[in-house]
């Protein structure tokens, strides 16, 4: 559990921090993952499946999502079940200045409502997140472990619950009826609800949505990589591993605490805003207990702390169910002759067994940072093994059957 | 120190690329699926070649809490589909088979959006769903931008056809019609003076309450309280202590089922005597399974006719029995009815494209297990009759129908 | 975070009383962590919660009031008898058992199935719910051992989060399980006892509540001899203290915590048949929100306390009940009953802004 600002003398086959020996391979591989990313939607309409399409759009969404909550939960070691309140934050901010919706509770308004440009809304929505985010941290501040997971999850339902009701006495959020009729993204004139057709090829709407929110994924990505190796991302780290030692070493633990609140809450706000828009409708259904679980679930199933571990747990998470939407069915049919189990039942049950087998073997994310791995390792050498059971799947081999291991997954 | 930097860096390098690989590898394949499920289906009847196959799209939440309704819809369509290749289907001349593409929403907006997309890339003719007001709005967007109709058997929400899209309908009552109904039952004939409301805090039953309470007011009775419960709870006594209180006539409960059944017993081991009042939701079977002999003289109403006025009506509810072993839950007979809808409209326009028959769904007359069925400008229901039901020797029992064109009335 | 849940953030909490020198034969140096000023302070919240209504109350009219103490006190004894059962474990292992809630589930759809049996074949209905109650709960020892054996046991040196990503996927696997078997609908569940309830003072109660609050409080007085005065209750107090030492000291850790989960989904089995009896209705996903609240119950108590679990769930079913009862007409309809969980939640964080560990949780040192 070393602070990873120390001067790490532990052993050689650590990574620094600072990739700079291995820029020309970072550079490298960056190109050829920002091509992927590039060709990856026209492959996909190429395919005539637009579906792929928008479950691509919802990912990138969740991308953004799940690295806020990975500042929070893998930066600062923070457990929050109730992260879903800044995404519905986010998505409310835009509905709100971005629809006709406030017409009718504030008539000066005038019929059409509020049209605000995204300029102004989106970064407003994430402030304001930004804000609910210190709402939340602030009285939290002495909560430790799973009594901050508990508080942080009423937090999560207490916002839910207002969203849900306060269509009295003022009708500001429309109550379980929702708001509809949002704007789609505005670029002036140049709206992203429609497809717009470049001399002979058309780029549908859903593709124009793709490049945005991956734009905005990356922009966030980015300022996740210069904040985990930033003063503040070690600040975090030192919180994570040792409250007091961080607080003894000089580190104001509220305020760094706070930002991390806030920081993660924003990146929710930006991601609610874009969700708002690209539905066209939200109503308190889409920000429920189970959606908070959900992110969560995927910054753990990739593994916690480490960006490209999120990213992957993201993709896996949103890709698998839908994946099993596709196969469940057919491949009964295919195999058994007949469909023995409701396919959509099925598509549920294998993704609960998929969480309960990849932490089985991969009990740190399946692609964890390897600073975490080797932590993880080390400490399996230092605990007695109280357990004499046969079946024991810890891992106390070296480092290179571990990287294999890696590989393979 | 720099050869072992690099080497402990390439192994994520690699996994980058296999990754991006992987995810193409993937989506290639699933497009490779989309083309080759038809494939793999033709062959399966190679008896009659001939046959067009229309796509039906169902969509409705078939995992999670609210499984038993969405499967409810699922089970009313799979029996339309059924009923109508029995009977043989002929557009333009030709025979033509239907197939049902149910999808699950989960209750989930935004998985509503990817399901929508799923049923316009499988191509199906016309949608039948979705069950959620969150799930229906969301998913119109996508109906509209390709032109598919899309008839919602349980979406009440009004904003769903104030959109302006061409093809959102539904074929169930929207909440303005119920309530008012209710409420006039309730302060003409029972005489309640002194009325209390419970909502389920869902855009259905919050609806409900809503026009009810409006309509109670207007006609003189005094609303004592207006409490919530939410559609997951199952215990209400506290409210109902709260309602015992101030002694109402009447109690109106805006929800379902799965509520109003334990709500029943609870008011009766509280010793309330007041008369539960409740829409379509309670209108069930299910209902009286829940409340067993304490659901006795609950009334509540229901859009169309008394089923058993109903042309296919009894029928209806014996050969859904016969066939998925359960009892109608809430919505099949509205899921039922949508896809004749759409086919009557295929029919008429001699077409199963959506392009061409889209404007015929709009012209429906059609009679159907709910009842007469007509569509206003909006894709709404026009208003037909509702009839309220009274609970009575363990049975659901016609009291009185209200409104509407229809010539029989049921007394 | 990278520290095993077997080394839990607090000390363990299941130990409290070290009464009997004689049976705490380990060589464990513990305070004594219940104060006077512990027990007395959810009294005096409870008071104060009391205090803040009853002039309202009063005005009204005391009946009703009356009524409203039942109803709290009976949907609190449901969330005492299943938070039991996370704190149990909570207390041995340091680990949020997320999967309880579905336990509890199965346990009343098992007892529904049986019960239905019975009845279809005629046996006399004492028998049917008796065979009933103890066929669900020997499923549901068999369930917890096997979670615990499948789900829990391999990730006990993984990381903190890993246990409890397994829970959630055990969960879905349980529901959608549940959901093939048992279907989809709604279930009436059968009247055990006699429905009829019984007045008094004007606040009417059934001889299945009166057993509900009965067995909270028997459960958790069974529990605490269990855990201070048996064999079994020291090797569980041991190993929650140090897993480690305690194998070196002859406790088959293991055991113990097999034995522990079984225990706590027992329960679980039980609550669910009341909780199921009550409302007269079982199905799939009623295991989710209750779990939910009995663990906000048991958080509040002071997770790991067992008498924090039933005073935690006491208080939340009161605060749910007054609050759903009383809070529209005190707020002039501002806020209605649409604001429980709101109000529940609000007690809630207040409570561990003060006492961060809950009401009974023994105080926890910043680094254990």
């Amino acid at each position: 559990m070393m602070l990873s600002f120390t001067p790490d003398t532990s052993s050689a086959r650590s990574p620094a921090h600072s990739s700079a020996h291995s820029r020309r391979n970072a550079i490298l591989g960056s190109a050829l993952l920002a091509l992927a990313v590039l060709v990856l939607p026209i492959l996909i309409s190429a395919s005539g499946s637009m579906t792929w399409l928008r479950i691509a759009d919802i990912a990138l969404l969740y991308i953004m999502l799940a690295l806020g909550l990975n500042i929070v939960v893998g930066f600062a070691g923070l457990l929050d079940l109730g992260y879903i309140a800044f995404f519905a934050v986010g998505a409310y901010v835009w509905a709100l200045l971005s629809s006709p919706h406030l017409a009718q509770a504030f008539p000066a308004l005038g019929p059409e409502g509020l049209h605000w440009p995204m300029w102004v809304i989106l970064p407003l929505g994430a402030c304001i997140a930004g804000l609910f985010g210190v709402l939340l941290g602030a009285p939290t501040l002495r909560l430790r472990g799973d009594y901050l997971a508990i508080v942080t999850l009423g937090f999560g339902e207490i916002v839910r619950i207002f969203m849900n009701n306060l269509n009295q006495p003022i009708n500001l959020t429309n109550g379980p009826q929702g708001i509809t009729r949002i704007n789609p993204v505005m670029f002036g004139q140049f709206s992203f609800g429609k497809s717009v057709t470049f001399g002979s090829i058309t780029v549908p709407s859903l593709m124009l949505y793709y490049y945005l929110f991956a734009a905005l994924a990356v922009l966030i990505v980015v300022a996740s990589i210069r904040l985990q190796d930033s003063r503040i991302g070690r600040a975090w780290e030192a919180i994570r591993e040792d409250e007091i030692a961080a607080r003894a070493i000089g580190i104001n633990t509220r305020n760094i605490k706070l930002l991390a609140f806030a920081m993660g809450a924003s990146f929710g706000g930006v991601a609610g805003g874009l969700f708002a828009s690209l539905q066209g409708f939200i109503s308190p259904e889409s920000f429920g207990l189970m959606d908070s679980i959900c992110v969560l679930c995927m910054v753990v199933l990739g593994g916690m702390g480490h960006i490209p571990g999120v990213i992957l747990g993201t993709l896996l998470l949103t890709g698998l169910p839908e994946a099993l939407r596709h196969w469940a069915g057919p491949a009964q049919q295919a195999l058994l002759g007949k469909v023995v189990i409701d396919p959509e039942a099925l598509r549920m049950l294998l993704f609960g067994v998929a969480l309960v087998l990849v932490m089985q073997f991969r009990p740190a994310g399946l692609w964890p940072s390897s600073t975490r791995q080797r932590e993880l390792e080390e400490l399996a050498d230092t605990l007695p093994d109280d357990e004499n059971d046969n079946d024991d799947d810890d891992d106390d081999d070296d480092e290179a059957s571990q990287r294999s291991k890696e590989v393979r997954s | 120190m720099t050869r072992a930097h690099l080497a402990s860096y390439t192994p994520s390098t690699k996994l980058i690329l296999a990754t991006a690989a992987m995810s193409l590898l993937a989506l290639a394949g699933c497009g490779k699926q989309e083309n080759s499920a038809p494939a793999a289906s033709a062959p399966a009847e190679p008896a009659a070649p001939a046959i067009a196959t229309v796509k039906i799209g169902m969509a409705s939440p078939l995992t999670g809490p609210q499984a038993h309704i969405g499967i409810d819809i699922r089970n009313g369509v799979q029996l339309a589909v059924d009923d109508i290749n029995a009977a043989g289907l002929t557009i333009d001349g030709k025979p033509v088979k239907l197939e049902l593409v149910a999808e699950d929403d989960e209750a989930n907006p935004t998985k509503a959006t990817t399901v929508a997309q799923k049923l316009v890339d499988a191509k199906v003719a016309g949608v039948v769903g979705h069950f959620n007001s969150g799930s229906s709005i969301p998913a119109s967007r996508v109906y509209s931008d390709a032109g598919i109709p899309q008839i919602s058997p349980a979406s009440t929400n009004p904003s769903y056809t104030e959109q302006g899209y061409k093809t959102t309908f539904r074929v169930v009552a929207n909440d303005s019609q119920q309530g008012p109904v209710v409420a006039t039952y309730a302060v003409n004939t029972l005489k309640a003076k002194t009325i209390a409301v419970i909502d389920d805090s869902t855009a259905y039953g919050q609806g409900l309450a809503g026009t009810f309470e409006a309509k109670a007011k207007e006609l003189g009775a005094k609303i004592v309280a207006h409490e919530h419960t939410t559609d997951k709870d199952t215990d209400f006594a506290a409210i109902l202590t709260s309602i015992k209180g101030k002694k109402p006539d009447a109690v109106f409960f805006g929800g379902i089922d799965t509520q109003s059944g334990p709500m029943k017993k609870q008011m009766t081991t509280l010793g309330m005597k007041a008369t539960l009042l409740g829409g379509d939701g309670m209108q069930t079977p299910n209902f009286i399974a829940l409340a067993g002999a304490d659901a006795e003289g609950v009334m509540a109403s229901i859009p169309g006719l008394p089923r058993d006025k109903m042309p296919g009506g009894p029928d209806f509810v014996k050969r859904f029995k016969e066939k998925f072993g359960a009892e109608v839950e809430l919505f099949a007979p509205m899921g039922y009815d949508a896809v004749h809808v759409l086919v009557e409209a295929m029919k008429r326009a001699n077409s199963s494209d959506p392009a061409k028959y889209l404007p015929e769904v709009g012209k429906t007359q059609y009679n159907g297990v709910i009842g007469p069925i007509a569509f206003d400008a909006k894709g709404d229901l026009v208003n037909g009759p509702v009839t309220i039901y009274v609970v009575k020797n363990g049975a659901w029992e016609a009291v009185e129908t209200v409104g509407g064109s229809a010539p029989a009335a049921a007394k | 975070m990278c520290r095993p849940y077997a080394t839990p953030l607090h000390p363990p909490l299941l130990y409290q009383k070290p009464d009997k020198p004689g049976i705490n034969a380990l060589p464990v140096k513990r305070p004594n962590v219940v104060k006077l000023r512990e027990q007395l302070i959810p009294l005096i919240i409870d008071l104060a919660v009391v205090l803040v209504f009853l002039p309202n109350a009063t005005n009204s009219r005391m009946d009703i009031f009356l009524q409203q103490i039942v109803n709290g006190l009976v949907l609190g004894s449901i969330y005492a008898l299943v938070a039991l059962g996370y704190t149990m474990v909570y207390g041995l292992l340091g680990l949020i058992n997320f999967a309880h809630g579905e336990v509890v589930m199965v346990g009343a759809m098992v007892a529904l199935s049986v019960i239905n049996f019975g009845l279809a074949n005629g046996w006399p209905l004492p028998l049917a719910v008796l065979l009933a109650t103890a066929s669900a709960m020997l499923c549901c020892m068999a369930l917890g051992w096997l979670i615990e054996r499948v789900g829990y046991r391999p990730l006990r040196h993984a990381p903190r989060l890993a246990p409890l990503i397994s829970a959630i996927g055990i969960s879905i696997i349980l529901q959608q399980l549940m959901m093939l078997i048992w279907g989809s609908t709604y279930r009436p569940f059968p009247a055990l006892f006699n429905s009829e309830p019984h007045v008094v003072l004007g606040a009417s109660i059934t001889d299945l509540q009166i057993l509900i609050i009965v067995l909270a409080a028997a459960t958790m007085g069974g529990l605490m001899l269990l855990v201070q005065r048996t064999r079994f209750g020291r090797a569980m107090r041991a190993t929650a203290e140090n897993p480690a030492i305690a194998t070196l000291m002859g406790v088959n850790t293991n055991r113990v915590i097999a034995l522990t989960f079984m225990l706590g989904s027992a329960l679980g089995a039980l609550a669910g048949v009341m909780v199921s009896a009550n409302y007269a209705i079982a199905h799939f996903s009623m295991g989710f929100m209750l779990g939910l609240k009995a663990f906000t119950a048991a958080v509040l108590g002071g997770i790991g306390n067992l008498a924090g679990a039933v005073v935690g769930g006491l208080l939340l079913g009161l605060i749910e009940a007054l609050c759903s009862g009383y809070i529209s007409d005190l707020t002039g309809g501002m806020f209605g009953s649409n604001y429980r969980d709101v109000f529940a939640f609000l007690v809630l964080i207040l409570v561990l802004i003060f006492r961060p560990s809950g009401l009974m949780g023994e105080k926890v040192a910043e680094r254990a």
